[in-house]
This record gives structure tokens, C-alpha cells and sequence, in this order.
């Protein structure tokens, strides 16, 4: 048990001690939500701000969820519907909602970095809710949470990430999450979407489906980010689908206990087949339970100061 | 800076690295199953209508000892007596002072509405985690009654709260520290800085 942590800027930063802490004190505040009273008094008193520059449903509402349950404040703040849009730059937006003494700041942005660059210039916790293609830390986090819970454990695990990697943030949260837990990554999708260079970060890469997901206890699916390909990097939806989409006969030569998750949205019939995305073996709504509980325990221990752990009796 | 993050468990550890500390054994093996038996019996003299009685531990040193009481609770009234765990560490008044608290299981597998709670706690001294311990009991429900059984009080309250049930009363200086160990061997400890 360790944290001593004033953001949550990424999973590359954190110690696999970091991360553990935090999904032991996930597994309270899940129980919180299956209460009859569902809120603690955590965080009386805090401002959270959703700062939201990207579209997002699952994590604002997560997020919104989270804060709501430990009592705190929480103001969405969406782009569409912003300054930014009369060309206010993001350090001064930050600066505003400082200035409306918030605590805690959480950002979803399209640049890699920006989280970083805005607990540098305010004074607020800040939480990465997914900047770019760079990571997502709660979504690993909450992954990680979602295969403990099954499994009992994470290290020795094979996880194999099928998908578009190379665009993928929660790709790169969940590396980083998964190998310092000690599990066996495996990446796979198109070559052009999975490049060789991924092997610096400590997994395998292969561009065979079959092969990757055959020995896989955890087969995570993700979708293909449109939005931030520039150029099309397969020549069909159509082909991928046949060449790397989660199908029945597929699913059928992998492990009978292979789990399958999805950060979501899903799109049907794209990355997975409609049948196996509502199947026993599929923990994509469990990963969005998880999910609050995981922001739940994120904002509760960022929320501790300085100082020692020890309690007063 | 180590001294600083020490915590009940690793209290040894302190003392190799301050010699200067002192600890002293004030209550052996002995003297902790009596004083439990004498509690058990002060719950069962109280509560007459032993059915109502439900025994809720704070971890983590109240847990062991909620599950001691409920052992010779249950061989006075002949009945088994329900027995909780009841985290409060969500529920704590001083969660942006200090680095973020390990938070435990909370375990009530009964019903709290119209029994009689008795909370159970190692140490009773500013009061706070029992003042935390009846928020948090509040989202459970409506007991009819709730008292609290400490093994031992050291004194130094800072809220209105006074224990129903006293395993021992120590008198202590705010600097020193007291450790109550129930497992393999029990003992408390007073360990002077």
C-alpha cells in the first residue's frame, strides 16, 4: 500500500506497487456501489471539473458518477460548448476553473501531453481521462481491476491486445499496466496498425490472428480510431473484419476460459460479432461497473495529502 | 522520514532503527483473554435480549477482537452471535491531512435495523474513528442501540465519546504509542519515545 501521488497523469510513471494500491482500494468502493446507499462523504466539500475537449459518454459519465458518489461537486465542461470555441487557449481555460477553486481537474484532450502540461500550470489534482493517442490510465486500470477479479491474479496472465494499437491510447495505458503487473502481452492487427516498433515496450507482436489469441487467457478488442487516422491504413472495414474481427469460429480455438473485454464503443459486426459481445464470456459491461469504482478509488487517494498514512485512533 | 510512516504493523522496525524508543509489555496473553472474558460478560449483563446482539469490528484491530467476544458471547447465550466488520476510513474527517488510508473489507452480513450494534475497536483515544464509525453505520440502517467495546482506552479524547464496555484503562502521555497485537501472540504495547 503506497500513494503519495498528487495526479494521475499516466500508468508509465507508476510503480506496479502504485497500481495494485489502487485496485485493493477499488475493491471497497465497488462494494460502496452495491449498497443501498451508494454515496461515502469522502470528498465533502471538493470541486471536480470534467474538462472534456474530446467527445466522451462512458468516462464523463464515470467520472461524473465517481465524484457524485464521494460527495464532491462536479461541473461538466464540454468543447462544443465552450470559450474555446472563441479561441481561448487551454492554460487560460485551466486558469478559470482554478480561479473557481477547483481540486481536482479532469481532462480528456486530443494532444498527448496536455494533462501534463496542465499540472504544470494550475494548482488542481489532474487526472488523465485519455490525451491523445499517448493513454487512458483509468481504463487500465479498470481493465486490470476487471482481469483480477476473474482471474485472482495478473502476473503470468496472456493478454492479447487485437486491434488498432498504434492509435490506441488505452493500447498504451494497458502495456504499460499489464507488463509491470507481470503479464505476457501479445499485440495484433494489421501491420500497419500494429508496427514491429511496439516490441520496445516489452510485448509480443504478430500480425496472426489465430496464433495471438490461441494460448490468451484475457482477449482484449479495440476498436478502429477513424478519428485519428489521417490516412486509411487498411484497404476495407470490410477486410479487416474478416482478417482480424472477433468470430465465433474464431473465439471456438481459443482457451474455453479465455475472457473477452472491449474499452468500448463497440461496433458490432466491425471488431466483434454481435453474438460473442453479449456472450457469458464477455466482460465488456462488467469493465463499465469497474470503471467507477476505479475513478471512485482514484479521486479518493489523490484526494489524501502529504505525509504519513497512520491514522488517528 | 521512516519513522513517520510507521503503522501498528511494523512497529519493530522502529524500534531497530530508534533504540532510544521504549516499549513496554502492559498486557500479555493472559491479561487480554481475561479482560475480554470480563467485556463478554459486561455486553451479556447489559443486553439482556441476547438475539438483538450483533458484534461489528473496525478494522483492522477491532476485527479480531469483535471475533473474541463473539466466541464467549456465543458460549454465554448459547446462540451464535452475528459478527461484522465495518470500515470507516471513507467516512474519516482528516482524508486531505495525510496520504489516502488503506481502506479495508466491510463485511455486515445481517441486517442492522432494530439490533443492538456493539462496535468493537482495539484502541479508544481522540475518538475520531468512532465518531467515523456511526456515519458510516448510518448507510447500513437504523439500530435500535449502539454501544462500544474498546480493549483498551488511553485517554485523550478530542469529541464527546465515551466507551460503554473497557478492557483497560491506560494511562498514557500523547507522544507515546500503544500497539495491540492479537494473532499467533497476544500482547499490547506501550512504547515510549
Amino acid at each position: 500500500m503506497s500513494w503519495n501521488k498528487k495526479h494521475l497523469l499516466d500508468i508509465e510513471s507508476l510503480t506496479a506497487d502504485e497500481i495494485v494500491t489502487v485496485l485493493d482500494t477499488a475493491r471497497a468502493f465497488k462494494a460502496v456501489g452495491e449498497r443501498a446507499i451508494k454515496k461515502v462523504p469522502a470528498l465533502r466539500g471538493k470541486t471536480v471539473v470534467n474538462l472534456f475537449i474530446e467527445p466522451s459518454t462512458r468516462t464523463r459519465i464515470s467520472f461524473e458518477l465517481a465524484a457524485q458518489r464521494l460527495t464532491a461537486d462536479i461541473v461538466n465542461f464540454s468543447a462544443d460548448a465552450s470559450s474555446f470555441k472563441k479561441g481561448e487557449t487551454l492554460k487560460d481555460t485551466a486558469k478559470n476553473l482554478e480561479a473557481l477553486n477547483a481540486d481536482f481537474i479532469i481532462i480528456r484532450h486530443s494532444a498527448s501531453g496536455a494533462p501534463h502540461f496542465l499540472s504544470r500550470v494550475v494548482n488542481a489534482s489532474i487526472i488523465n481521462a485519455g490525451d491523445g493517442a499517448h493513454e487512458h490510465p483509468t481504463q487500465a486500470l479498470l481493465d486490470a481491476f476487471t482481469i483480477r477479479e476473474h482471474k485472482k491474479k495478473i502476473v503470468g496472465l496472456n493478454v492479447t491486445i487485437l486491434g488498432d494499437i498504434l492509435y490506441s491510447r488505452v493500447a498504451r495505458s494497458n502495456i504499460w499496466a499489464l507488463t509491470k503487473l507481470g503479464a505476457k502481452v501479445t499485440l495484433c492487427g494489421p501491420s500497419t496498425l500494429v508496427p514491429k516498433t511496439f516490441e520496445q515496450m516489452g510485448c509480443r507482436v504478430t500480425h496472426e490472428v489465430d496464433e495471438a489469441i490461441r494460448d490468451a487467457d484475457i482477449i482484449h478488442l479495440l476498436r478502429i480510431q477513424h478519428e485519428r487516422q489521417r490516412k486509411t491504413m487498411f484497404p476495407s472495414i470490410g477486410e479487416y473484419t474478416t482478417l482480424f474481427g472477433l468470430n465465433k469460429a474464431r473465439l471456438a480455438k481459443t482457451k474455453s476460459d479465455a475472457l473477452i473485454m472491449h474499452p468500448g464503443p463497440i461496433n458490432r459486426g466491425v471488431e466483434i460479432d454481435s453474438e460473442i459481445a453479449d456472450c457469458s464470456r464477455s466482460l465488456i459491461l462488467e469493465q463499465v461497473t469497474n470503471g467507477l469504482a476505479v475513478r471512485m478509488a482514484v479521486l479518493f487517494l489523490l484526494n489524501g495529502g502529504k505525509g504519513p498514512q497512520e491514522v488517528a485512533t | 522520514m521512516l519513522g513517520a510512516s510507521l503503522d501498528v504493523g511494523c512497529w519493530m522496525l522502529e524500534l531497530l532503527i530508534f533504540p532510544m524508543s521504549e516499549a513496554t509489555v502492559i498486557l500479555d496473553a493472559n491479561a487480554i483473554g481475561r479482560a475480554l472474558t470480563r467485556t463478554a460478560h459486561e455486553i451479556a449483563e447489559r443486553n439482556e435480549n441476547s438475539v438483538e446482539v450483533v458484534l461489528i469490528g473496525i478494522p483492522e484491530g477491532g476485527v479480531p477482537l469483535a471475533q473474541r467476544l463473539g466466541k464467549i458471547l456465543s458460549e454465554i447465550w448459547k446462540i451464535s452471535v452475528p459478527i461484522g466488520s465495518l470500515d470507516v476510513s471513507m467516512h474519516r474527517d482528516d482524508l486531505d491531512q495525510r496520504a489516502a488510508p488503506k481502506i479495508h473489507p466491510t463485511k455486515i452480513p445481517f441486517d442492522v435495523n432494530g439490533k443492538i450494534v456493539v462496535l468493537v475497536d482495539d484502541v479508544l483515544f481522540s475518538g475520531r474513528t468512532i465518531r467515523a464509525a456511526l456515519d458510516a453505520l448510518n448507510d447500513f440502517g437504523r439500530p435500535m442501540k449502539i454501544q462500544l467495546a474498546v480493549l483498551i482506552d488511553r485517554g485523550h479524547r478530542d469529541l464527546p465519546i465515551k466507551a460503554d464496555f473497557v478492557g483497560k484503562n491506560v494511562p498514557t502521555a500523547a507522544n507515546e504509542k500503544v500497539h495491540v497485537r492479537i494473532g499467533e501472540k497476544d500482547e499490547v504495547i506501550l512504547e515510549r519515545k
